[in-house]
């Protein structure tokens, strides 16, 4: 019984971590499916958002305003300058570069990584700031069942329902608004979607400045995880393998390779870490992927991929 | 006016395929390699600016040449080959420390059985710290089979991550030292000692030139034209009689051999101390940067685009300190950051073929200068 305690607790923890590792994908397959950019700016695109927000609501909460509403006017100024870094971003890079090949295009983004890692740590500050959006303690559950019960972090859960709030909505947007039925036909064919009139430029900076909100909602939870500071952009390469496993066109596929990810990862590192020296959890998420790539390349959800002579 | 081939004749086939068809090509090829041969040593011996300094010699030529040569490897497999391949600081890392185990001695110990080999001087310990990383290039390439693209570029993470790993947690790669960070064998090359910058300058020199040859001569041949077929579409090089399987394999073990080489460079020659974090995936991004603002498909582009990485930084360093103006070093490093960023966007944008376009663009105008139609 206390092992198959200790493997639920296992388990739970690491899929409510994986669903925080959707957070952060989901605004990359967000920007793919649209674009065909594969953005690697997303972690910077976090530690931007996270930056802003929690500058902001120190600035505000000091003026002596009530902590609600310096939450509110936190998350509109972080949600302002999300805005305008989507618009830069389209205007100056990814417009210039329409039609050039995936890989420019990938290039590109690491550079835009740059130049907000460093704006952002210019502008806002680079040292490490606290963020208490969410309560961080633990409940204990099912204790009559087994002894000491399965431990389970409110932020984790908190994650969760966040995330599923977050693909709910998505998908409403998606398939029920204008905007969401131009952003797909987009993402299907450029150059028709163009032709039956939809100016591509907008829907472009729609899809930056959704990944843009995207990355402040991931901002918030892993913000009050780890505290906003500069490692968090390395969130963009743990979201990678998840990415690929879940295919980097479908937004379930992100949820369901996070919580793949997050389990493999956590189990692995606890009965499969001793024998091999510890800290396989830095790198078992990328075999992992490896190995489902292997079988199917397009990821368990991407689409087909159909290749012509 | 100077460049133009006029009144150059081919007379045999082996003129009309030589690597510098023109003649005022063969001409700067060997006043260039002279220099850099005959002339910076010499120079750096006399003192004179700016050879005179040992910074530039320890501090930018060195780490130049190492990193071209890495360069030119990734070069081999994502622009000629097209694979793309994020893993690049992991193999130079296989390099490094494989050399240092060859260098030091190996000692396996296996079921009772202990495999040991003396340890070996330290040529052959970079070339068999090379062969390492092919071995390893080609285990990581086995997916490329399958996937490709970005699809790729994220599984060669795998073998960064999982390396990172392996040189920091294993310790016997690293000979057991308490700290983690190992030191380079004594340089002898056949009785030779390399210890002063200008012999670590013209010993990677000479390792630059051979490896640059013999890769320019690789993608010019059979290799390299099924590399490039396959790149452009591989099924369609399928259907014409191509091997994925080789080739595709051929392109990651060669191109790991170069890099895994520049690795045990790195190591050797220019770190002399080094950690397993000098190979992060920082470093992979870096040599990726230089390829392709050099230009994919270009040894000469492998070049010019690892000056430019390399150099940037550095100067603008320099810039605000020229200037006058007192800024913290903190705020610099930023700067830097989003200075390299911004130029590397705008190169993307005014020259999505790199450096080498440029170079062969401006070679098109010089052959019509002054009289251009």
């Amino acid at each position: 019984m206390i092992l198959l305690g200790q493997i639920l607790e296992v388990l739970i923890s690491g899929l409510l971590s994986g669903v925080l590792y959707s957070l952060v994908a989901l605004g990359f397959v967000l920007i793919y499916k649209a674009s065909g950019v594969f953005n690697f700016a997303q972690g910077a695109m976090v530690l931007l958002a996270g930056l802003a927000l929690v500058r902001s609501l120190d600035f505000v909460a000091a003026q002596g305003f009530p902590m609600w509403t310096a939450i509110i006017l936190g998350l509109t100024f972080a949600a302002a300058v999300m805005t305008l870094s989507a618009y830069v971003i389209e205007r100056f890079v990814l417009g210039p570069l329409v039609n050039q090949d995936g890989l420019t295009l990938f290039m590109s983004t690491i550079g835009v990584t740059f130049v907000l890692e460093g704006l952002a740590q210019m502008v806002f500050g680079a040292e490490i700031y606290p963020l208490k959006l969410f309560p961080t303690d633990a409940w204990f559950l099912a204790e009559s069942i087994f002894p000491g019960g399965i431990l389970l972090n409110k932020l984790d859960v908190w994650g969760g329902l966040i995330a599923g709030v977050l693909v709910a909505g998505l998908a409403v947007f998606f398939q029920r608004t204008k905007t969401g039925r131009a952003l797909r036909a987009v993402a299907d064919d450029h150059s028709a979607a163009q032709s039956v009139g939809i100016p591509i430029s907008w829907i472009w900076f729609v899809v930056w400045l959704v990944a843009g909100l995207v990355a402040l909602v991931a901002a918030t939870v892993w913000g009050t995880k780890l505290g906003v500071q500069f490692s968090i952009t390395f969130l963009a390469l743990k979201a990678l393998p998840v990415l690929i496993i879940g295919g980097f066109t479908s937004v379930p596929g992100a949820i369901i390779g996070g919580l793949i990810i997050g389990a493999g990862e956590k189990l692995a590192e606890v009965y499969l870490g001793p024998f091999m020296g510890g800290g396989i959890e830095y790198w078992f998420g990328y075999v992992l992927a490896l190995v489902v790539l292997m079988f199917r390349p397009q990821g368990l959800f991407g689409e087909r991929i159909i290749e012509r002579v | 006016m100077l460049y133009r081939e006029a009144g150059q004749f081919k007379t045999s086939y082996a003129a009309d395929m030589a690597v510098f068809p023109i003649r005022q090509d063969r001409i700067a090829l060997w006043l260039l390699l002279a220099f850099v041969f005959i002339g910076i040593p010499l120079l750096a011996n006399f003192q004179i600016w700016p050879f005179g300094s040992e910074y530039l010699l320890r501090a930018i030529l060195v780490p130049f040449l190492i990193l071209s040569l890495a360069a030119i490897g990734l070069n081999i497999l994502t622009g000629y080959c097209g694979q793309l391949s994020l893993g690049s600081g992991a193999f130079m890392a296989i390099g490094a420390y494989c050399a240092y185990k060859f260098g030091t001695g190996v000692n396996i110990p296996l079921f009772g059985l202990a495999l040991s080999i003396p340890p070996l001087p330290v040529l052959p310990s970079i070339l068999l710290g090379g062969l390492m990383a092919a071995i390893g290039g080609i285990l990581f390439g086995i997916p490329s089979l399958r996937i490709k693209g970005l699809y790729l570029a994220v599984a060669t993470l795998a073998a960064q991550f999982f390396f990172d790993w392996v040189f920091a947690r294993v310790q016997w790669f690293t000979n057991y030292t308490s700290s983690g960070s190992v030191n380079a064998p004594q340089l002898e090359f056949f009785g030779l000692f390399v210890n002063t910058p200008i012999e670590r300058y013209m010993l990677c020199l000479i390792f630059v030139v051979v490896f640059a040859m013999l890769a320019k001569n690789l993608v010019r041949g059979n290799l390299g034209r099924q590399w490039m077929a396959i790149r452009d579409m591989d099924i369609a090089a399928e259907l014409i009689g191509i091997r994925p399987l080789y080739a595709k394999l051929m392109a990651f073990a060669i191109s790991s051999f170069i890099i895994g080489v520049a690795g045990a460079l790195w190591a050797f020659v220019y770190l002399g101390s080094w950690e397993p974090l000098a190979f992060s995936i920082d470093r992979s991004f870096q040599l990726l940067f230089m390829v392709i603002i050099g230009g994919l498909g270009s040894i000469l582009g492998s070049f010019l685009g690892a000056a430019f990485i390399l150099v940037l930084p550095i100067l603008l360093d320099q810039v605000p300190h020229a200037l006058g103006i007192p800024v913290s070093v903190e705020t610099v490093s930023l700067l830097v950051f989003i200075v390299t960023g911004a130029l590397i966007c705008w190169l993307l944008i005014v020259e999505p073929h790199g450096f080498a376009r440029l170079w062969a663009t401006a070679k098109e105008k010089l052959r019509l200068w002054p009289y251009p139609y």
